[in-house]
């Protein structure tokens, strides 16, 4: 992928494409890839919008301790329990809309008598960390395989290959119920409770094991188109050694569709993590999390139906914008492709 | 096409053999104590003894593999336990009873389930994108993206209970999402099924619109439509008999890609609407740690998922006839 490396200096058009107006100031000066995509993305309304809401989603889960402190409650306590006039006999808010009102925002979670306000704010912490994490690492798993399995070819690439295809045509979600106990049977007994930590861990480990192939297959392919191209050949027979050439050539032509896939992929995995917490074999209480909110959804919804829409209006929120962020992203990077 | 046929379940075979190996091996290797994993939250001694017993766990991986596979066909004993007849997948110690046989119980629920989403799905997909390629106007095209933006990032665990607390508890315009057999009834497996086979469709539906959409707009372009149109075939014509074959060939191909998030996005559905399939034997399987059961669901799925490719490559015969199966 190339990109015009020069443009005019026309700050009042702030545009790529256009040519100054004779007379204006003909300064030529370079721009870099970063630049240029820079500004087509700041021209992007839906992307810049976007970018706000998932900017304000990572910084609520940041100062998460913040809000709780100006807010003054916390995610763990049962008001409800605690606080009579709350909660009904059946374990039901009693105030309408969920327990709605000045001191709980969002209203109370049934039965426990949390705030939901609370659990929402941390439950981000929960499946954005997981998904940044499981995200960083399929990424740079994805990079080396698919590199190495475009670059190297012939056998390597077969069998890289041929575990990318099975991993890809499996379905997924079933393989990540099925393999997360199997992960923690390695460390913990049946009958001894799971660690907190150790489920948050085996969690990431499942889904990047599920899910690196799918970089993998995409970068396999562009390198395989690349690696024939001139500028490779050249520096191949100007002796260059294959570690230059595959970071000094190949990955700076593969920035942008790492770049893609991974802001793709991010609300890919805090809906599949969001998904094991539904299913109840996500993180344990009593951490925060929005898949558990779900769970407790989807039982409690016939009589209190509020409780269900605030995570789920908050994750379409999230989900939306964030692909909506990523199509902005690839827009601006590669404005020549189709969608 | 026999030939095919032949060919393509050899080579399913041999994938699955390699799967049921390789699974065979995480959960016989992987944890600290299988025997112990496999008798569940709850475990006696006698029962653990009688478990490692059973399988033979003092042998090495390959050989208790070898009883697996040959108890696939010749069916096992298990001491105290009971008989696991001939597509014997394993027992189920925390449940008491063979894993085949749990599975095969399930299957007509998860079947009716995807099937019914993916005719949703590709019926009414198809249809929308179709009339949105006749009229090639803004308003609907945009309509289309956007709502397969929203569409795929709809969650089912939100969109099903939110529907169900409307259209059931509150309106009652149909019944509680449950499984009632075909053969039992047809109209109520019908109603009792709708709401689940909808949800279960709405993350794809959308995009399968846009997909019909693009790919009509793109075969009305083609040298062989102009060649029809020349001739003086009248549009509908050009449109349901020409254009229609070559926009299927791709949609086809991404369904099969798709089979298995729908097979995933069944397992969520019945979650939800609390419908006793495969999906929701799996998920309280991993809440007993009930490890033969989870091997034996791994298989069936990885088998199910063969098995659709292998249609879905003969469906392709039919479409297009550029395709040889030979």
């Amino acid at each position: 992928m190339t990109f015009p490396s020069s443009t005019t200096t026309d700050d009042a058009a702030d545009s790529v494409d256009a040519t100054p107006p004779a007379g204006s100031d003909p300064a030529i000066v370079g721009r870099s890839p970063g630049q240029l995509m820079w500004r087509r993305f700041r021209r992007d309304k839906t992307g810049v919008i976007s970018a706000i809401i998932v900017l304000a989603f990572f910084l609520i889960a940041l100062l998460a301790p913040v809000i709780s402190a100006l807010y003054g409650k916390d995610p763990y306590s049962t008001y409800g329990q605690n606080q009579p006039g709350l909660l009904n006999e059946y374990g039901y808010p009693i105030a309408p809309n969920g327990g709605m009102s000045g001191e709980f925002w969002f209203g109370l979670e049934p039965g426990l008598g949390r705030d939901v306000f609370m659990q929402l704010v941390y439950g981000i912490r929960t499946s954005l960390s997981i998904a940044v994490i499981v995200t960083v690492i399929t990424t740079v798993v994805g990079v080396v395989m698919g590199i190495t399995s475009g670059y190297l070819g012939g056998k390597t690439d077969y069998v890289i290959g041929r575990v990318i295809d099975t991993l890809l045509a499996f379905p997924s979600q079933l393989f990540l119920i099925v393999f997360l106990p199997v992960v923690e049977a390695a460390i913990v007994l049946p009958e001894e409770e799971t660690p907190v930590w150790l489920r948050y861990v085996s969690i990431c480990i499942v889904l990047t094991v599920l899910g690196w192939a799918t970089i993998a297959r995409l970068l396999r392919a562009q390198v395989l188109s690349l690696r024939t191209r001139e500028f490779i050949e050249a520096a191949r027979v100007t002796g260059a050694s294959p570690g230059r050439i595959i970071f000094k050539e190949l990955l700076p032509n593969l920035w942008t569709p790492i770049i893609i896939q991974a802001t793709l992929a991010l609300p890919l995995f805090v809906g599949a993590e969001a998904g094991l917490g539904f299913l109840g074999v996500g993180m344990t209480e009593p951490t925060p999390d929005w898949g558990r909110m779900f769970q407790v959804g989807v039982n409690v919804y016939h009589s209190d139906v509020t409780y269900l829409i605030f995570p789920g209006v908050s994750m379409l929120i999230f989900v939306v914008a964030f692909n909506l962020l990523g199509d902005s992203i690839r827009d601006a990077f590669d404005p020549k492709t189709k969608r | 096409m026999t030939s095919f046929l032949a060919r393509r379940v050899a080579g399913a075979l041999v994938i699955l053999l390699i799967i049921s190996a390789i699974t065979f091996y995480l959960f016989y290797a992987i944890p600290r104590d299988p025997a112990r994993a496999f008798c569940g939250k709850i475990c006696q001694p006698e029962t653990l003894a009688l478990i490692r017993h059973n399988l033979g766990m003092d042998e090495p991986l390959f050989v208790q593999y070898w009883h697996w596979l040959v108890g696939i066909f010749a069916g096992r004993e298990f001491v105290q336990f009971g008989e696991c007849p001939a597509p014997c997948l394993g027992y189920s110690f925390a449940t008491q009873e063979p894993v085949f046989g749990a599975i095969v119980d399930r299957f007509p629920v998860t079947l009716s389930l995807t099937l019914g989403a993916s005719v949703v799905i590709l019926a009414f997909g198809i249809l929308t994108g179709m009339i949105a390629a006749w009229k090639v106007g803004q308003p609907l095209d945009k309509i289309a993206s956007a709502s397969s933006v929203i569409g795929a990032s709809l969650q089912i665990y939100f969109v099903g209970p939110l529907l169900a607390f409307y259209l059931v508890d509150t309106m009652r315009l149909i019944p509680r999402p449950s499984y009632v057999p075909i053969t039992e009834s047809p109209v109520e497996w019908f109603t009792h099924l709708m709401l689940p086979w909808v949800v279960l469709s709405i993350i794809f539906t959308a995009n399968y619109t846009r997909m019909t959409r693009s790919q009509m707009v793109e075969q009305l372009a083609e040298d062989y439509v102009r060649t029809a149109r020349a001739k003086g075939m009248s549009n509908r014509s050009v449109f349901f008999r020409f254009a229609w074959r070559g926009a299927m060939i791709p949609i086809v191909t991404i369904f099969g890609v798709d089979l298995a998030t729908l097979l995933g996005g069944a397992i969520i559905t019945e979650q939800t609407f609390s419908l006793h399939g495969i999906g929701e034997l799996a998920v309280r399987a991993v809440q007993n740690t009930d490890l033969p059961m989870l091997l034996g669901v791994t298989i069936v799925g990885a088998a199910a998922i063969v098995l659709l490719n292998i249609v879905v490559d003969v469906l392709y015969a039919f479409i297009d006839p550029r395709v040889r199966l030979s």
